[in-house]
């Protein structure tokens, strides 16, 4: 254990030039190779070295990646101070509380009128636990954290088209998949179909796992019985004394099965954003934004919209107004700005840049995506259909289902998340351009087709589309290929005394984590610009 | 399909080749111009293109002179603008020569020439 510290430091060091030679990114991979974004014990993202000498910075914007930014560069000796159209700290770090409201750009207020306790997290809900750089945050600033259940086996998966459009268990699904895919294979092997591909010691290393793992019989069958019962359920389950069970379940017939495209839901525990550990802060994500908030008091001037933003040799001028009740514009000066608006509102308020950057700016869409939270009665999910957490996924537009990963057992009333509409491509502009009544009323309609207990249980809603919320006008930067080639490292480079910063800056598409790790690439470059000028 | 391995990395999870996709999703099934801007346009530009401010800002299309030129509001449906994005991939000649003759007739505009497809096809 000698010199470990030491051996951090220099790592660290190592990190910070490769991010500054490589940006983010490069750094990213860099930290996780050296297993150091990884590692449990991370204890401080970065070190600012040198004397910033008490020179100013303006950041604009009070979301993840403002809020790192200003920590960061107060610590490091600046004078910050931040400018947020909102006023509260978080941006898209936001929840929705019983007893909050929200008013959409088109002025259409919902009021939340949710049980006591209730909460809705209307953008981000979950953090893959490789996200050290946003855990790291949660834990410096003591944001509790408990899991989140991303993949649950009694969830359900749905097709409209599939099985008389009745829901089937996530475990259902998987086995049946996983069996009559190794039944084929099996099959293939032991008839000696695959001798081209497989010699003699391969061949029954490949039978005895597909027999294991797919629930095989002696003869390579995936066939109903206590076997793969045990994989995807029973219809009575074992039980006790002279009580029935166990009486094992039918399995889905392969035809039927192959031809739906229940498969799809499979892929999501696959991935390695999802695979878990995941979590969440105790009592909505807005826990991060709001602790910030409290760390930064008397940094963030909130309510400011602003409208105008210039450098010239001297530093940098930014105009804002009153974001509610306008008035007259008021001027705030500073040496350097870090920009964390996002591009959807950045196009369109003048900034003296170069044009490279402007292109940039002035490239990217932004995702349409849609949220509806929905309050029952009581926890029919848990109580009738023992799903405790997780995901439900269907090919009706809502597409997810999202029970809540706290508070199981409770009695009365829950919120889940009854429609997560961003999958669909251009449909999404379909289902963002209803009314927030009618986007309720859809989740509704849609979310009884796989519990029809949502009718008679439901009690009131809230829904949050992503291109009217006020002050991101989007969800998060749609970069594709060939845009990240044309636009990326001019979106990302300090342009005099301006750098951006935010999701949208990032290779994490909407990702907190996009957040933490642009605002930290961008101060540690405009820092070292700093030092050298 | 080269986009889709970057699209994977989102949180959200875009991959278009995939989960629980929806048949032709990148097509708008509306027909008609008011059933384009109703179920499109009126995301943004919100009922009767009266258009919306907050941070950042909707414009009007509501006695917008800028219509006046029918290229105009065909380029901006067919290429976007800005954080508009465009919807040239997924709305035919057709709908957008519909979609831009509802708005330069509604909304307090009134502009007598109309767009045909080939307009649109012209400029695409
Ligand atoms: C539906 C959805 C689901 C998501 N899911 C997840 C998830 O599960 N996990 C996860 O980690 N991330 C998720 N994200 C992404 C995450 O929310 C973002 O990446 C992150 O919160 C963005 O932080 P930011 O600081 O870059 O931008 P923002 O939070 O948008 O901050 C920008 C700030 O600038 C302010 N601003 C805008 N215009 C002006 C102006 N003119 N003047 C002054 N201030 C202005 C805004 O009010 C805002 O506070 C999700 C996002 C959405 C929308
Ligand atoms: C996702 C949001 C969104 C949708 C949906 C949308 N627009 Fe737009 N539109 C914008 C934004 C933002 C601008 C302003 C761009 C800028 O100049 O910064 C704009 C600008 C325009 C303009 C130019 C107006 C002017 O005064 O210069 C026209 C015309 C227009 N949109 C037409 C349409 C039509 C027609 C549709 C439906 C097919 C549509 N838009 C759908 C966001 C949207």
């Amino acid at each position: 254990m000698k010199d470990f510290a030491n051996e951090k430091w220099t790592r660290r060091s190592l990190l910070t030039a490769i991010g500054l030679a490589g940006g983010t990114a490069a750094m990213y991979d860099a930290m996780l190779s050296m297993g150091y974004a990884a590692n449990s014990d991370f204890s401080d993202p970065i070190t600012l070295q040198g004397d910033a000498k008490g020179a100013s910075v303006i950041i604009l914007g009070a979301g993840i990646a403002g809020m790192v930014a200003a920590y960061e560069m107060r610590k490091a000796g600046y004078k910050v101070k931040i400018l947020e159209f909102n006023n509260r700290p978080g941006g898209r770090n936001w929840s929705l509380h019983a007893g909050d409201s929200y008013t959409d750009i088109g002025g259409t207020t919902q009021k939340v009128d949710f049980a006591p306790g209730q909460y809705f997290n209307p953008g981000p809900w979950r953090l893959p636990y490789h996200h050290q750089g946003i855990l790291h945050y949660c834990k410096m600033l003591n944001v509790p954290l408990e899991s989140f259940v991303m993949y649950n086996n009694a969830a359900l998966v749905h097709s409209a088209g599939a099985f008389g459009g009745k829901p089937k268990r996530f475990r259902e699904v998987a086995a049946d998949y996983e069996g009559h895919i190794s039944e084929l294979l099996a099959k293939a092997t032991s008839q000696n179909k695959l001798d081209d591909q497989l010699d003699k010691d391969e061949k029954d290393g490949v039978l005895q796992m597909l027999k294991t793992w797919g629930g095989l019989d002696k003869n390579y069958e995936y066939r109903k019985g206590d076997q793969t019962s045990d994989f995807r359920g029973y219809d009575i389950p074992p039980g006790g004394g002279l009580m029935p069970g166990p009486v094992p379940s039918d399995i889905m017939p392969r035809k039927e099965l192959f031809n739906s495209s229940l498969w799809n839901a499979l892929y999501f525990p696959k991935q390695w954003d999802f695979q878990g550990q995941l979590f969440q802060p105790k009592g909505g994500m807005g826990e991060i934004g709001k602790a910030f908030g409290k760390l930064l008091d008397g940094v963030i001037q909130y309510d400011c919209k602003v409208t105008n933003i210039r450098q010239d040799e001297t530093g940098v001028t930014v105009t804002y107004i009153n974001s509610k009740t306008g008035g007259a514009p008021k001027t705030e000066k500073a040496d350097w700005c870090v920009n964390t608006i996002p591009v959807s509102v950045l196009s369109q308020i003048p900034m003296n840049v170069g044009p490279k950057m402007r292109a940039a700016i002035d490239s990217l869409p932004y995702l349409p995506a849609v949220k509806v939270g929905l309050q029952f009665k009581r926890r029919f999910w848990e109580e009738d259909d023992n799903i405790y957490g997780g995901n439900t996924y269907t090919d009706q537009p809502i597409f997810n289902i999202s029970y809540p990963s706290h508070g199981f057992f409770e009695k009365g009333p829950a919120v889940l998340l009854g429609a997560y509409i961003y999958r669909s491509g251009m449909r999404v502009y379909n289902f963002e351009a209803l009314s927030a009544q009618e986007q309720i009323e859809a989740a509704l309609e849609q979310g009884s087709k796989i519990h029809p207990q949502y009718r008679a249980e439901f009690m009131t809603g809230v829904a949050v589309a992503w291109h009217r919320v006020p002050w991101t006008l989007g969800c998060s930067g749609l970069w594709n290929d060939a845009l990240r080639e044309k636009h990326y490292a001019d979106m990302c480079a300090v342009d005099n005394r301006i750098v951006l910063a935010g999701e949208h800056c990032s290779r994490l598409m909407a990702w907190q984590e996009g957040s933490v790790l642009s605002a930290l690439d961008a101060i540690t470059r405009l820092h070292k610009r700093v030092m050298s000028a | 399909m080269k986009a889709n391995t970057i699209l994977l990395a989102a949180a959200l999870s875009l991959a278009a080749t995939g989960a629980m996709a929806q048949a032709n999703c990148n097509q708008f099934p509306q027909q008609g111009g008011e059933a384009l801007y109703n179920g499109i346009c009126q995301d943004c530009h919100m009922p009767d293109g009266r258009g919306a401010e907050g941070a950042g800002h909707y414009p009007a299309l509501a006695r917008n002179p800028k219509l006046a030129e029918p290229g105009y509001p065909i380029s901006v449906v067919t290429q976007g603008l800005k954080s508009m994005p465009a919807f040239g991939g997924a709305m035919s000649d057709q709908q957008i020569a519909d979609v831009v003759n509802y708005v330069r007739t509604h909304f307090g505009n009134a502009y007598k020439d109309t767009v045909k497809p080939e307009d649109v096809k012209n400029a695409r």
